[in-house]
């Protein structure tokens, strides 16, 4: 394998991400991709699934749709199920866990789901504005390989041609088709086509924009922002007929929720603000009755939590536990490691927490624990950590046992790194 | 049901104890796989069983349910096979989104009805080979009392109930209490008619009891609850409760560990399931550890605590002597 990627790669091989980033990918090579294609649900579509960007769980026989980034979806054991909430815990400046739940929501209009994004802080309107743009089809290969090898030699440029008459042929638009292919990868730096937001059905909360209407049931101890969330997505649910209660009169579809920020003070919360607060039993409480609202219908759920904000280490936990999923960012940006050449190739890592065991013993755990992720010039990759070889003959001794000496417990917080090295001046 | 465990514990279904409170207790790894373990069990020991299931739905209940071979006994599943008008989504879940009942008439069970007719044969094959516990068919006859509380929960968030239901307290703006609970309860396992009195004594099984904490019970209440429950079941009608509990070790989370050292007091047998310290291994998944409490028996002839490491597997779960996977050896 690391042979093959670094021969499509080129000079580009010398950066040790390649292979694993290679790897993940392998459509750029002659491998063939283990985890979507291995379903068949793409390309010729599901045989027995009807519904679009949707598949069956080789293991427990869930419908998984996509996280939007492919190989988020290969370390959840083949993406999300149907009816599970995944949780993404943000980083601690909040710069790429809006990057996930964007691929989330734009993997949803790809794939025509209908969307349901609700914010305390921003229109959803301008959260959907910022998707990332989707590499269509035959796109998608040509824009990886660019990714891959910035500087690679002309002639590599030059198509293989099998027959010329197929160059004649119109090229597939890139228009407001939905793909029913599971998975895509996206290009962070361009926005989404108009043409795709337009035929995208999708419903949006925005926190002050609803606060305002009273409520239609009694009062409970939950916080006033959560309970109308709550009502508007049993709403959405039971009026579209996700819960199949009417059977759909369109085209059977998904329901992608995707929350932002939520636990924020903005949402009327005050778990991030004070540690013996009398109502931390309001974000619990919301989760476990949405958990049961996705349970009984066709849709799945993002949120993003400020999960460092939440004073009480309990609350989290808890939190944690009523998720199915729950992913971990921590960034870099800021920590004395950003400038550690062991991570010079990455910006954070990111941290499988939890794994849902549906209908199952046991869960699709992967057995690689030590992950990255970087973005790139277009894409937000995922890779295994690696360390960086030493080319380097002129390394000082000094550097190199105060890298090692930080490798040692790479899972740890920055400060795990001040007792290892001897900081000596001289 | 793991006839592992069955050994380390030295039970099995004919002769299971009476009067007991188990407590399950996980710490960094998760145990549920000891509740499906009693849940098998009891049912298989011919007991009245109500299940509290306050994490997962009942399909989810009842799939891993059928999973957990036992080689002995007539199959549950071929009972099942006629039951499967009133429940469309026997095995191959391809469509239910986890655990829903779909109504008949949608395309979406049509379809999943065909196929899943083509599995069925296959299936119910090999499930007689096996012999796996089927829940839906424990409900129909009466043995199993199942309270799913994601959907009540919904209900009771949603809909104006007419009578009281079970998890009131979801409404209530203040702080609300188990008594519903327990009526709940007490009313499923009391011993009823003519029929009913071929079951074995009754058996109330939680999963788990931290959740209540997260819905705002305090932990005196689910501790009250479980006194209660107790003295009826336990003590009254001579039966068994078993309930899971997480430990949250690090969380400082001080209701919890009222609620698990409160529990721990007063409970018969703590089955705790450990994450290994060493961190994550593919071949040992954690270890379990046995402490009996036995408080007839004088200090020096008091059982030790047993550690053992488990493997779970897709359908039973293998335990060994600490270090001894077959991985290692």
């Amino acid at each position: 394998m690391a042979a093959a990627a670094k021969a499509t790669c080129g000079a580009g091989a010398g950066s040790p991400g390649s292979v694993a980033a290679a790897a993940d990918r392998s459509s750029a090579t002659s491998f063939q991709r283990r985890g979507p294609r291995a379903g068949g649900a793409d390309g010729r579509g599901p045989r027995l699934v009807s519904i679009a960007g949707t598949r069956p769980s080789v293991r427990n026989g869930q419908l998984l749709v996509s996280t939007g980034l492919p190989a988020l979806d290969q370390l959840l054991g083949g993406g999300l199920a149907v009816g599970t909430v995944l949780l993404i815990e943000e980083d601690k400046y909040d710069i790429y866990s809006p990057l996930l739940f964007k691929h989330f929501l734009a993997e949803g209009i790809v794939s025509g789901h209908t969307l349901l994004v609700a914010s305390a802080k921003e229109r959803p309107a301008g959260i959907l504005q910022e998707l990332p743009a989707p590499l269509l089809d035959d796109s998608y290969k040509r824009e990886l390989e660019e990714d891959e090898c910035n500087h690679k030699t002309p002639e590599s440029n030059v198509k293989m041609k099998i027959a010329w008459r197929y160059q004649l042929l119109p090229k597939i638009e890139v228009g407001p088709v939905a793909s029913s292919r599971f998975g895509h990868y996206y290009d962070t730096s361009k926005k989404i086509p108009q043409e795709l937001l337009e035929t995208a059905k999708w419903h949006e909360f925005f926190l002050p924009e609803k606060s305002s209407s009273p409520l239609s049931t009694e009062p409970c101890h939950l916080t006033h922002g959560y309970m109308k969330l709550l009502e508007f997505i049993k709403n959405i649910i039971s009026e579209e007929g996700f819960d199949g209660s009417n059977p759909q009169k369109t085209q059977k579809s998904i329901l992608r929720i995707g929350i932002q920020n939520l636990g924020s003070p903005l949402w009327g919360d005050d778990v991030c603000c004070t540690e013996t607060c009398g109502d931390r039993h309001s974000l619990t409480t919301f989760l476990y009755v949405l958990r049961g609202l996705m349970r009984a219908s066709l849709s799945v759920c993002t949120i993003t939590m400020p999960t460092h904000l939440i004073q009480n280490k309990s609350v989290t936990a808890r939190v944690i536990h009523l998720s199915d999923t729950v992913v971990g960012l921590e960034s870099f940006i800021g920590l004395e490691r950003e400038a550690n050449p062991l991570y010079k190739d990455y910006h954070g890592l990111i941290h499988i927490r939890q794994i849902p065991r549906l209908n199952n013993l046991i869960c699709d755990e992967s057995d690689v624990k030590d992950l990255a992720f970087k973005l790139k010039r277009k894409l937000f990759a995922i890779e295994r950590l690696h360390l960086p070889p030493d080319l380097s003959d002129s390394v000082s001794r000094w550097s190199k046992q105060d890298v090692a000496g930080s490798a040692r417990q790479p899972g740890l917080g920055c400060g795990g790194m001040a007792e290892g090295a001897r900081h000596l001046d001289f | 049901m793991f006839p592992e465990l069955n050994n380390l514990l030295n039970t099995t279904p004919d002769k299971a104890e009476q009067g007991k409170l188990t407590l399950l207790c996980d710490a960094k790894t998760d145990g549920s796989f000891l509740v499906h373990h009693f849940l098998s069990f009891y049912l298989k020991a011919n007991c009245k069983v109500c299940f509290v299931a306050l994490v997962q739905s009942f399909s989810h209940y009842n799939i891993v349910g059928q999973k957990l071979g036992w080689n002995s006994g007539p199959c549950a599943f071929e009972a099942g096979v006629g039951t499967t008008e009133l429940n469309p989504w026997p095995w191959p879940l391809f469509l239910s989104p986890l655990g829903h009942h779909h109504p008949r008439n949608s395309t979406l069970a049509c379809e999943a009805q065909a196929w899943a007719s083509v599995l069925l044969a296959r299936y119910c094959a090999h499930m007689r080979r096996l012999g796996g516990i089927s829940l839906t068919v424990a409900r129909e006859r009466g043995q199993l009392v199942f309270l799913e509380a994601l959907k009540s929960s919904v209900d009771i968030f949603f809909q104006t109930p007419s009578e009281p239901q079970p998890l009131q307290f979801l409404r209530e703006a203040s702080a609300g209490d188990l008594r519903p609970l327990y009526a709940f309860v007490r009313e499923a396992l009391k011993p009823g008619d003519d029929e009913e009195a071929s079951w074995r004594p009754p058996v109330l099984l939680v999963d788990d009891l931290s959740v209540l904490l997260s819905l705002g019970m305090g932990a005196v209440a689910v501790l009250d609850f479980i006194h209660y429950c107790r003295a009826t079941v336990c003590a009254e009608l001579k039966g068994n409760i078993v309930a899971l509990v997480h430990d949250r070790g690090d969380a400082e989370d001080e209701e919890n560990d009222l609620l698990l050292s409160g529990l721990s007091h007063q409970s018969h047998l703590i089955l705790r399931a450990e994450g290994l310290a060493t961190g994550f291994c593919k071949d040992v998944h954690g270890q379990l550890r046995i402490l009996w409490r036995r408080p007839s028996k004088p200090t020096a002839q008091r059982d030790p605590s047993l550690t053992y490491q488990y493997k779970i597997q897709d359908k039973t779960a293998s335990f060994f002597a600490k270090g001894l996977s077959p991985a290692v050896l």
